[in-house]
């Protein structure tokens, strides 16, 4: 089932173009990796794909019954974060606030829904604990429960193993390659290593100077020719 | 010491005084309320912005022969609020620059303002060093005073109360709460708008020059002990309330002035919670 279509999208803020001529699409249970240089826009094109940067020319569609904001989102972590006095209990639980209406208070269902997510990534432990006490790769389980809590549907993440060490960010790819696996939830992730996205994506984005959308394989011809015109010359 | 406590209950028997107490404890409690998330906003500094502002906006009143300065104040003050807190994220000039900009701005051209047009009164200076420390007009509230803080603080508390996920959520990460459908817009709009208010009627108790001190003290105080955002908020709000009171009673008894009282009282107690948050481990 298609779960998101974007066309000749054109991405930029204000007067300044990053991106054009920009078309892909994700289908359920894809894993797609947006791999690029920095400044080529891919955190933008993320942005515009949750809805908070407006695309300045081209359409994104939504899959049947889907919007925005069905849509989970692992960002970079802040720095007001860094330091935020916050049990991990409280953070995880704040995902199901856009689950829409206005709702005071946590029912039943959201504290439920906090606690499966955390037990999925394996910090029920951590509960109790504070956020800014928690080693980084804890972090990033903390803020990925998090947006488990918004959707299972589509999960957005925004370069998750930033800054983690080697171990911790294996155990990371694993547990996102099992969430996409096992759960069958949809994947897109911004990354900067290529290598581990040709081990664990289904989908390759390259975005940059040169544009190529296409799965895993043809994505690894495509880099192979390129290698060869590159020595033909 | 009986004597003290003796001197003391006489000074209670005294409407003004019960009053000074009552609309000093609720100023109080509604600022460490906010005083939270706009600390860990990066915020601190627009109580002292938006109270010059306050000033300025006085200034122009008193110019204009406004008997009742309360509404122009207030909007002009709930204006600049909005102004820096949603629009400034995006502006051109950023978020302290434009905090500073404005406070300074405003802090001299409504002195200027003053000085110029004169307010008919002959003691310009003592005039503005009471809107800049705090006057004694705590002492002198009227009952309408009493009442409007009273119905205004009980706002405040219920949209506290109401929207606390909310408020928990927009200060952690507002861009994952907009991303997932959140109205962050929206609650940043409302902060915006009651921390103006507080702010307007918090100038009373301890002036413009010394309002940061309300919002700010009682947060970091929590800030160094408890580890949880609500046991900073419940924190936050019991150290705001006992430090005013202790200000109020100690600058009654010994007639010091009513707002540098109350912020010493703020700053021995934050000085004692980071002592005790090095002790317990907790990060300082």
């Amino acid at each position: 089932m298609k779960q998101l279509e974007c066309e000749n999208l054109t991405l930029g803020y204000g007067s300044q173009v990053v991106l054009t001529g920009l078309s892909f699409e994700v289908n359920e249970g894809d894993y797609l990796c947006i791999v690029g240089e920095n400044g080529s826009g891919k955190t933008t094109l993320m942005k515009t794909v949750l809805g908070l940067t407006k695309p300045l020319d081209g359409s994104i569609r939504y899959g049947e019954g889907l919007s925005a904001r069905d849509i989970g989102w692992l960002p970079q972590q802040t720095d007001v974060q860094r330091d935020f006095p916050a049990s991990v209990q409280e953070i995880v639980i704040s995902g199901t606030l856009g689950r829409g209406g206005f709702r005071p208070f946590y029912s039943k269902a959201d504290k439920a829904l906090a606690e499966s997510a955390m037990a999925r990534m394996n910090i029920t432990g951590l509960k109790k604990r504070c956020y800014r006490e928690l080693s980084g790769g804890q972090q990033q389980r903390v803020l990925l429960a998090r947006a488990l809590c918004a959707t299972r549907k589509i999960l957005l993440l925004d370069e998750p193993v930033a800054g983690l060490d080697p171990k911790v960010t294996a155990d990371m790819y694993e547990l996102i390659d099992s969430l996409n696996k096992d759960d069958g939830v949809t994947v897109i992730m911004i990354s900067h290593d290529v290598d581990k996205a040709l081990q664990y994506a289904s989908h390759i984005l390259h975005i940059g100077s040169e544009l190529f959308f296409g799965t895993r394989d043809e994505y690894r011809i495509y880099e192979a020719d390129k290698a060869k015109g590159g020595d033909g010359r | 010491m009986s004597e003290l406590f003796t001197t003391l209950g006489s000074y209670l028997e005294r409407p003004f005084v019960v009053n000074a107490l009552i609309v000093g404890v609720l100023i109080a409690l509604c600022s460490s309320l906010l005083g939270v998330t706009l600390v860990l906003k990066r915020y601190s500094f627009i109580g002292d912005g938006l109270s010059h502002v306050a000033f300025g906006a006085m200034a122009v009143a008193a110019v204009v022969g406004l008997t009742n300065d309360m509404p122009l104040v207030l909007g002009i003050t709930v204006v600049c609020a909005v102004l820096l807190l949603r629009v400034g994220k995006n502006a051109k000039i950023k978020g302290d620059a434009a905090i500073a900009m404005i406070s300074v701005g405003a802090l001299a051209i409504g002195y200027l303002l003053m000085n110029i047009f004169g307010t008919g009164s002959s003691n310009l200076s003592g005039d503005v060093c009471s809107t800049l420390f705090g006057s004694t007009s705590i002492l002198t509230l009227s009952t309408f005073d009493v009442w409007m803080c009273v119905i205004l603080s009980v706002i405040v508390v219920l949209f506290f109360v109401l929207f606390y996920n909310k408020i928990f959520s927009v200060t952690f990460d507002e861009s994952f709460a907009q991303a997932t459908g959140q109205r962050a817009g929206l609650y940043n709009l409302l902060i915006a708008i009651v921390i103006a208010v507080i702010i307007v009627v918090a100038m009373q108790l301890v002036g413009s020059l010394l309002i940061s001190a309300l919002v700010i003290f009682p947060a970091l105080s929590a800030m160094r002990v408890f580890k949880s955002f609500k046991g900073v908020t419940v924190c936050a709000a019991i150290v705001s309330v006992v430090c005013a009171l202790i200000g109020l009673l100690t600058s009654i008894l010994a007639g010091t002035p009513v707002g540098s009282t109350i912020v010493a009282v703020d700053i021995v107690v934050f000085i004692i919670f980071s002592v005790i948050g090095k002790l317990t481990g907790g990060k300082a």
